[in-house]
């Protein structure tokens, strides 16, 4: 409450002197009214540009093994230490940004676009409604990871598959989701007078209902993209995620799991990594939750 | 009351149908022959052959699914390829760690997220709040498997107290039993705990702004009494409904949790099956957990009756 208050006090000024805001203004107003997104979003653009620009940030080749210099501690030469094959952590944690990055992006996208299509479908034709809800539901019944893994154990290894055995159990969620707000929205005012102007049913789902869900969708996304970098993770770890040649999170943290008495620092910076990044796309979540003033 | 709680056991007859039909689905919706997947790498056509009969892929898929679901019906859920020992058998040897660990996990959790959320929600806007919120979402985002390594590593491999790993029964004694289970359910609970306390400081929120609490404050009665008796009771629907929901994340990450502490569960379970492709276990844990986790949702809706006479089905 106080904070609210001192933050309608510092923008009085601006207000009274008419003068154009400065960008900078502007953004430094922004983050004092959303500072878990800025925070989050401020992590996020670091992590994705460690994983991206790799090559820019001192890394070596995350795959050339020098067996005189396995298993050292972090150091000048290895900031983050080296695993069993002597293969450099720190390159291979910076790289490792890339699988999660990729995975968690495509599963939130896929998801959303399959999801929302489905869901505008069956919350508007009842007729198929109850049925496809008693699906879903059951579908939500199965741990999303039991789920995943069960997938995993019937596709080759692969970051396509993995990806593929994320979106899967996300599907029923979004569905839900759009299908509870097209409920609602199909009662409104707008739809009724769009349907009397002689409106088709895709003209106003596209149109008047798509638009309405926008806001709770973003949001949604974000989280999808958190959980899918965790499951990932999870997934590599177990050994039926991304191929061990890959150098990811949930892969490197696999390979050290054998080592942790030795050598903990395998598992602790690639471990710290994704614990940010999943934390800083859940402050994004929850910043635009609150931005976007979604329930 | 009783009729309430007959429909909604009632209502869970189609989603458990609906489980066992998408568990056995699921071998038929991934591209390829499930019969040559799961005969592995290096199996020559006879070892294919044998799998599609023992698994009965040969007959048709209507024909199949009709057997599936006769045998959950008569309570058989086939046998391990890997080990020839039925399903059930598997899954009970290995029920009573992951049980002992998603109870201890619960407990841990219940028992620290809702004081922390009543807490949070009272002193709302406060350091004590603040520090909560961020806990909660540090919490929510932490990679269990690495949170376990953290604390093997603190408290096992440098302070020497706990052990790294390995699952003693209960029959052993109550002592070595929870010396090997605190470190595992507090790894497990943390995620839930996050969930909890979030739920119950955002719904304790709603109810203190009501009229009848600010009575209950303003007639002199302790605050304990106002936020336990007035507010909690009637915030805790939300925080029951998040409990029950909130066991998918539980169970997912007793699988990752067994993983990391070597305990003998059935996400130990899970995880061999799937590196074997040794999918009659797979299925039959899949089904069992969902079942698990219906039920629960199914006591949580039986609570609501109890917690709020009001609601009426």
């Amino acid at each position: 409450m106080a904070s609210s208050i001192r933050a309608l006090g510092a923008e009085l000024p601006a207000a009274t002197a008419a003068a154009p805001l400065s960008a900078g203004d502007r953004f430094r107003r922004f983050a004092r009214r959303n500072p878990t997104l800025v925070l989050g979003g401020a992590v996020m653009v670091l992590i994705a540009m460690s994983g991206i620009l790799a090559p820019a940030w001192w890394t070596g080749d995350p795959l050339t093994m020098r067996p005189v210099e396995r298993l050292q501690p972090p150091s000048s030469t290895h900031w983050f230490g080296s695993d069993n094959f002597g293969r450099d952590i720190y390159s291979r944690t910076l790289y490792g940004a890339r699988v999660s990055l990729v995975v968690g992006a495509s599963v939130a996208l896929a998801s959303l676009i399959i999801g929302t299509a489905l869901g505008l479908v069956i919350g508007f034709y009842r007729r198929i409604d109850t049925i496809m809800m008693r699906v879903m539901d059951g579908l939500m019944a199965i741990p999303a990871i039991l789920l995943a893994l069960a997938l995993m154990a019937l596709m080759k290894g692969s970051v396509r598959n993995v990806i593929i055995a994320l979106i899967i159990p996300e599907i029923p969620r979004v569905i839900r989701l759009v299908r509870a707000s097209v409920l609602s929205l199909r009662e409104h005012t707008m739809v009724e007078g769009a349907r009397a102007l002689g409106a088709q049913t895709p003209r106003i789902l596209l149109r008047y209902i798509l638009p309405a869900l926008t806001a709770p969708l973003i949001v949604q996304a974000t989280y999808i993209c958190a959980s899918a970098i965790l499951f990932e993770a999870y997934l590599s770890f177990l050994g039926a995620g991304t191929p061990p040649h890959i150098p990811s999170w949930g892969n490197i943290m696999a390979e050290g799991k054998a080592y942790v008495q030795l050598a903990f620092w395998i598992i602790l910076f690639p471990g710290l990594f994704l614990a940010l990044t999943v934390l800083a796309i859940n402050l994004i979540g929850d910043g635009l939750r609150d931005l976007l003033d979604v329930r | 009351m009783m009729r309430e709680i007959v429909r909604r056991l009632l209502a869970t007859v189609p989603v458990m149908g609906v489980v066992a039909i998408a568990v056995f689905a699921l071998l038929h919706v991934t591209p390829g022959d499930p019969a040559v997947i799961i005969a592995g790498d290096y199996a020559t056509a006879d070892d294919i052959a044998r799998v599609r009969t023992r698994l009965g892929l040969d007959k048709p898929f209507t024909t199949q699914v009709g057997i599936w679901l006769g045998g959950i019906a008569r309570g058989d859920l086939g046998a391990s390829i890997y080990s020839g020992l039925p399903v059930t058998t598997l899954i009970k040897q290995r029920a009573e760690a992951t049980i002992s660990l998603t109870l201890l996990a619960m407990l841990i959790s219940i028992l620290v997220g809702v004081p922390v959320g009543v807490l949070a929600a009272w002193r709302r806007g406060s350091w004590l709040d603040r520090g909560v919120m961020v806990l909660a979402v540090s919490g929510f985002s932490m990679p269990t498997f690495w949170l376990g390594f953290v604390l093997v590593y603190v408290f096992a491999i440098s302070a020497h107290w706990l052990p790294v790993q390995g699952f003693q029964p209960i029959e052993r004694g109550l002592w070595p039993f929870l010396r090997h289970l605190i470190l595992p359910a507090i790894t497990l609970s943390v995620v839930y705990m996050a969930l909890i306390a979030r739920m119950t400081r955002a719904s304790m929120l709603g109810v203190l702004g009501e009229d009848y609490v600010r009575t209950a404050f303003a007639k002199g009665l302790a605050p304990r009494r106002v936020l336990l008796r007035h507010a909690l009771k009637n915030a805790s629907l939300p925080v029951v409904t998040i409990i029950g929901i909130g066991f998918a994340l539980l169970i997912g990450g007793a699988v990752v949790t067994e993983s990391v502490f070597a305990l003998p569960g059935l996400g130990r379970l899970t995880v061999d099956a799937i590196v074997r492709r040794d999918y009659p276990v797979i299925q039959g844990v899949i089904l069992i957990v969902s079942g698990v986790y219906v039920g629960i949702n199914l006591v949580v809706d039986v609570l609501y009756v109890v917690l709020d006479p009001r609601i009426k089905y």
